[in-house]
Formats: structure tokens, sequence, C-alpha cells
């Protein structure tokens, strides 16, 4: 069973995002995801002041199997790209929730957070899959 | 779905499990990064039992081999000798590649793959008629491949006290039986190792005893992308029904001589070849960052000259390697089309890895 952190909340693409105190939203794929995904070996992220609306694809991940895009959850701004994960991809398979964030954004609407699927919907959601 | 003897070994080891071909099988225990280096460093082991065991028996099996595959068996002069070899329709298409172990001049055992193994059982026990040779599968036998510069030894201590000294002096693409097991030095990885078939109610205890001498068991995704590093085709992949051995790189297991042996598909090759082959298989090495996919097109200053038919990220070199079928003119460079962007990539003999080693 994969793990699924209460506190987060999350989308049908298999992004999680957390709010941090400023009210930004630190965003990255799930255990579940990378799980599927296998091994990642390539990780593109998104630049600073880049923008987009939600359900754009802001960033690329490739495993040894296969590409996938990430989503944006929400419309808004980046903030920064987590560039550590250029020389580290795997980062994410070891750490999906902690140092394999992929992007930080700053929400244009603040309640866009709450309007995502909370870690119990998101389990019925993986579970249907 | 169909299940290997060791299919619950497999998901008791946390296995991540994939439909392969019809078979549940794992594609990896883990990581497969992980499981791919520690083939190329030590000792790993695949279930390989969803391959299908071929045994052909009568007094013509040496005729008929001649007969069926585009390699020729008379090359087989020493007993446990084994040979690579694409066994192709009337019209040169390849239908597989296999591995054919010449056990005395009426008894041979192939290995075909598994994805190919209904038609594969047709095709040859329709061309077996006509010589009277006796084909059998062997699906009482289960199989596992144990990998890597340390397999040998390790394996030998999983398999019993005498195995050592029956075993060792076995060279190079050779079978040898030991007590109820064939024993094949053969792989699918580029590195040393075993091919060991077993009784499939004996699987489980052989796989346990492996574990034991610290064989690390690894899935079928490392297979591929070791099988890939040391240069190996995958049917299915990089040629088919559709494709001749010489468009494929596989010239090199067509047996031309001698000139009289009239082999399924002979002619059509032949005029092929005569006639000029338009394409290659190559290697490709990605310049800049992402991984290479199959079907991926390949360019050369904006046209179209190929298309990738074996793509991945080598853990070995950490970067992006290919192979690509392109046309027969192109040189050194061209591009991969990956996600809407043309991406540099050099052209490289195969293999990119043997023993280890990169082969750049």
């Amino acid at each position: 069973m994969s793990n699924i952190p209460n506190e987060l909340r999350y989308t049908k693409s298999h992004e999680w995002v957390r709010r941090n105190e400023d009210g930004t939203l630190t965003v990255g794929i799930t255990d579940h995801a990378q799980g599927l995904l296998g091994d990642l070996v390539f990780v593109e992220t998104p630049e600073a002041e880049d923008t987009f609306s939600s359900g754009d694809d802001c960033a690329v991940i490739e495993s040894v199997k296969a590409a996938s895009d990430v989503y944006c959850p929400v419309d808004g701004e980046i903030i920064e790209g987590n560039e550590a994960l250029a020389d580290a991809p795997e980062t994410i398979n070891h750490d999906a929730y902690g140092d394999g964030w992929i992007f930080k954004i700053k929400p244009e609407d603040e309640g866009a957070f709450d309007e995502l699927m909370d870690s119990d919907e998101y389990a019925e959601n993986i579970a249907e899959d | 779905m169909k299940k290997t003897p060791l299919h619950d070994l497999h998901v008791s080891l946390n296995a991540r499990m994939v439909d392969f071909g019809g078979w549940d099988m794992p594609i990896n225990y883990g990581s497969q990064i992980d499981e791919h280096h520690v083939i190329r460093q030590d000792a790993g082991m695949f279930d390989v039992s969803h391959m299908t065991i071929v045994d052909m028996k009568g007094d013509n099996a040496k005729a008929f081999l001649q007969k069926l595959l585009a390699n020729d068996v008379a090359k087989l002069k020493d007993e446990g000798k084994a040979l690579y070899s694409c066994m192709l329709n009337e019209e040169g298409g390849v239908i597989d590649d296999l591995i054919t172990y010449y056990i005395n001049d009426t008894f041979y055992r192939t290995v075909v793959n598994a994805s190919t193994r209904e038609k594969d059982l047709a095709w040859i026990t329709k061309q077996a008629e006509a010589f009277g040779v006796e084909v059998t599968e062997r699906d009482d036998y289960a199989m596992i491949a144990v990998q890597g510069p340390n397999a040998r030894a390790k394996a030998h201590k999983a398999l019993g006290d005498d195995a050592a000294e029956k075993l060792d002096d076995m060279k190079p693409f050779f079978i040898r039986e030991y007590g109820n097991m064939s024993v094949a030095r053969t792989g699918y990885t580029g590195e040393d190792g075993y091919e060991i078939m077993v009784p499939e109610t004996e699987a489980s205890a052989l796989w346990s005893r492996l574990l034991e001498n610290e064989v690390k068991p690894c899935g079928l995704g490392a297979r591929d992308t070791l099988r890939l590093e040391a240069g190996m085709n995958l049917y299915g992949s990089d040629m088919d029904e559709t494709i001749s051995p010489l468009e494929c790189g596989l010239n090199w297991t067509v047996a031309w001589e001698p000139v009289e042996r009239d082999f399924i598909g002979r002619a059509a090759i032949t005029k092929q070849k005569e006639q000029g082959v338009k394409r290659k298989l190559i290697g490709l090495v990605l310049e800049g960052k992402g991984v290479i996919r199959n079907h991926q097109k390949v360019m050369l200053d904006g046209k179209e000259v190929g298309e990738v038919t074996s793509g991945s990220f080598s853990p070995t070199l950490s970067q992006a390697i290919a192979f690509a079928r392109v046309d027969k003119d192109l040189a050194d460079k061209c591009q991969v089309e990956m996600r809407g962007k043309q991406i540099d990539a050099r052209v490289v003999k195969i293999p990119f890895v043997r023993n280890g080693k990169s082969c750049l």
C-alpha cells in the first residue's frame, strides 16, 4: 500500500500539494506515482516566474520505463523549481513527499488548495485505477 | 494470466508484477537500476521460466534444423555447443530468434521467446513433419538465469558440492547436464553466467539456495536495459516477421555457406542482398538530456531517416541509448525527435557495454 499523508491535497494525475505557512504551495508526485514509474533518471522543472493554469503541463519526469508530464494543480506563478533533482532525480523515488518536491507555486486564488482532493479521496481514486 | 513456478516467491519478495506477454512476471523488486548494477558488478538472477524450451529428436534432426534455421547447426561439432540463429519465413522475415543446443546428432534443444510460443511451436511442428522429427515442448522445466561476474561461483555453491568440479571447465556458449538439471553458460546480459533449466518442482528450492548464496533477484526491467547495453536484439521490437536478419544487424548469424543448404527464407534474403539492403540497425547515444523511447523518429537535417526500435536509459553509461533502424547511408550523426524537440545523437558501434565496461 502506498503512502498518502493526511495533511496533503492531491490531484487525479497523481500530484501532491502542500500548503506552506506563507500561502505558497509545494508540489510533487505521489508515492503511488513514483512506484508506477520506477527509477527516475531525468527531471525537467519549471523556471521561477513562469505562469501556468490548472491542468497545464509544467514539468517532465522520465523513468527508465516512461516519460510523464507533471500537471500544475492550480493557477499561479512558479516561485522555484527543485534544481537539485537535475543531478539526483532518484530523490523522488526515495523521498517523494520531502526532498523530492518538484516546484513551489504562488496560487492566484488561495482557496484553490481546498478544492483539491484530500487523502481519503485520493486513496479511493487510486483504488479505482 | 500464466504464472511460473516461482510466482509466489516473487510476490513474497515484494516484486512489482506486470503482464509480460500473458505471463505475470516481476518487472523489479524495488529498483530496476540497482538490479542492473548488481548484474554488471556481482551476481543477480532472473526467472525466465516463461521462455519456451523445445526438444527436437530424431535421426533427421540435424537436416531438419539445417532447413529450419538461417544459421547452420553443422557448425556445432562439440556436444553441448550452442548456436544463436534466426528462424525465417519464406519471405525472409524473422519468425523468432532462438538458441539451439547440440546435445547429440539426434537430439537438439532450442529455447524460443515466450511471446512467440504458439506460432513457433506451430511452425516448427509443421516443418518437422517431413523430417519425421519429434518436437516436444518442455514445460516441465522452469528456467533461472544467473548472471554477473560472480554468478558462476555463487551458482556452483547453490547447485551442490560437486557443481564447481563438474561445471567449472565448461566454456561459454555450452550446455551440460548436472543431476536432473541442464546448465547452459549463456545469457542475455553481456555478462558471464548460467541459464539453468530445472524441473519445475525443484525451481523454488534452487531459487532459495541462490538467494542464500547472495544472488540478488532481478526483474525483467533490468534484463531489458542489460541486453540493450550488450547489443542484443529483442524480438518484437528490433525485428519481426516483416524484417529480415540483414535489416536488424543479424547478418552475422546467417550461414551463407555451403551454398547448397536451402534453408527457409534463403531465396528471399539472397535476393534482398543482391538488390542492396536499404535499411540497417545502428546504435545511438543521445548527446542531450532525456531518454530515447521506442518508435521515436530518427531525423537528419529535418528529414526522417528512420525509427528507434529499442530506446532506454543506460544505467552503466548514465545516458540514453538506443537501437534504431535507419537508411543505409546514415553516417555518424542524427537527431531523435523527442516530445516535439529534435535532440542530437551520435551513431556508435554496438555493443555499448561488455563485461561491465563501456565500449564507447
